[in-house]
């Protein structure tokens, strides 16, 4: 057999990370939300307004092949998700003062609910799969001239 | 061929998803089976509300709040399962006033209790709930009204609701909540068994359980 994808279509693969990394953070976020019951806090579900059409937007212009327009669509999600992300680690980490946060009664957005390594929080790990999916999309511009 | 890798890792990614839930799920369900069991001596207290038969051999124990709404909807439904097993199953009511301001009634229903109309007087505040809670708030003036025809002293209602001996009580029924885990409600607890999930079928099915097993 050969390999499920031909290694010549890397704006194709760039997709498919884009794709996973949405998929992913979109699971992990319903994981922690309904499963772990971790009410989200008024920023979190800002940018789950922005990751979770992604999973379906990103998986549209993956199948059947490529449709490099996917990125025009795409990337005011990511950027809009993006910005959010940044906005919320900043807060959560404490650089912005406290007063400017938009806080729901009993989910302040201002503290993390968990923290990996002592660096690791979900703003973080938001802002990291907003920049990776926002590369890929870029990437994808980059290669492919529409 | 790109439809079988984006499809296969969809699958894997739902399985990763699936597998992570039910461990989380069984692993929590553990853990409040041993909560329960380490705190079993707290489940029922001598001040809570309670009604059914004297030698019923099983008992529900609810953690309430008169201004939720799924503890509305439950009301009914709990008291269509005593009927159904009529004179073998009782209820102890536990507050456990999550809602703003909500303390204040469950201070109502606990003073009316000194009057002996607690059930009453909770039913008719369930039956009106939505006039007296407004976007998960209690507005505590507003429930006033509905309390008209149930026979209360109002007078003494009120002197009554003003006791720190039944503020203490609701301090009681909200310590003895988190002793057990409780965070949100209704919870139900069928001689000590927690329910497996949220449901009403999940209810039922513990109720049925509980009296095959007590009356065999």
């Amino acid at each position: 057999m050969t390999a499920p994808h031909s290694p010549a279509d890397p704006a194709w693969n760039a997709l498919f990370l884009a794709w996973l990394l949405a998929s992913a953070a979109t699971l992990a976020a319903l994981f922690l939300g309904e499963v772990l019951g971790h009410t989200p806090c008024v920023l979190c579900w800002y940018q789950r307004i922005c990751m979770f059409p992604l999973v379906l937007v990103l998986g549209a212009g993956l199948l059947p092949s490529l449709d490099a327009r996917v990125v025009r669509y795409a990337l005011p999600l990511t950027v809009a998700g993006l910005l959010l992300a940044l906005y919320h680690w900043a807060l959560a980490s404490g650089w912005l003062p406290e007063n400017a946060a938009p806080c729901q009664k009993g989910v302040p957005c201002s503290q993390n609910t968990v923290v990996w390594f002592g660096f690791v929080t979900l703003p973080l790990l938001s802002v990291l799969a907003f920049s990776g999916i926002m590369a890929c999309l870029l990437y994808i511009r980059h290669k492919v001239r529409p | 061929m790109k439809k079988t890798l984006v499809i296969s890792a969809g699958i894997i990614l739902l399985l990763a998803f699936l597998f992570a839930t039910l461990s989380a799920t069984s692993e929590r369900a553990e853990e409040t089976q041993q909560r329960v069991e380490l705190n079993a001596d707290v489940l029922v207290r001598a001040h809570a509300p309670s009604v059914g038969p004297q030698d019923a051999r099983v008992r529900i124990v609810e953690f309430l709040d008169p201004a939720c709404e799924t503890c509305r909807r439950f009301y009914p439904f709990v008291k269509d399962l005593m009927a159904q097993h009529a004179g073998r199953v009782d209820l102890v009511l536990r507050y456990a006033p999550f809602h703003a301001h909500s303390d204040q009634v469950v201070a109502l229903l606990l003073a009316a209790d000194r009057q002996g109309r607690h059930w009453e007087t909770l039913e008719a505040l369930l039956k009106t709930q939505d006039q007296w809670v407004e976007h998960h708030t209690v507005q505590p003036e507003a429930v006033w009204p509905h309390l008209e025809g149930l026979g209360l002293d109002m007078e003494r209602l009120r002197r009554d609701m003003a006791d720190p001996a039944i503020g203490r009580l609701i301090a009681q029924d909200l310590a003895d909540a988190e002793l057990l885990g409780v965070t949100k409600t209704p919870e139900f607890f069928v001689n000590g068994q927690p329910m497996p999930s949220f449901g009403f079928q999940q209810l039922q099915g513990l109720v049925e359980a509980a009296v095959a097993q007590a009356y065999r």
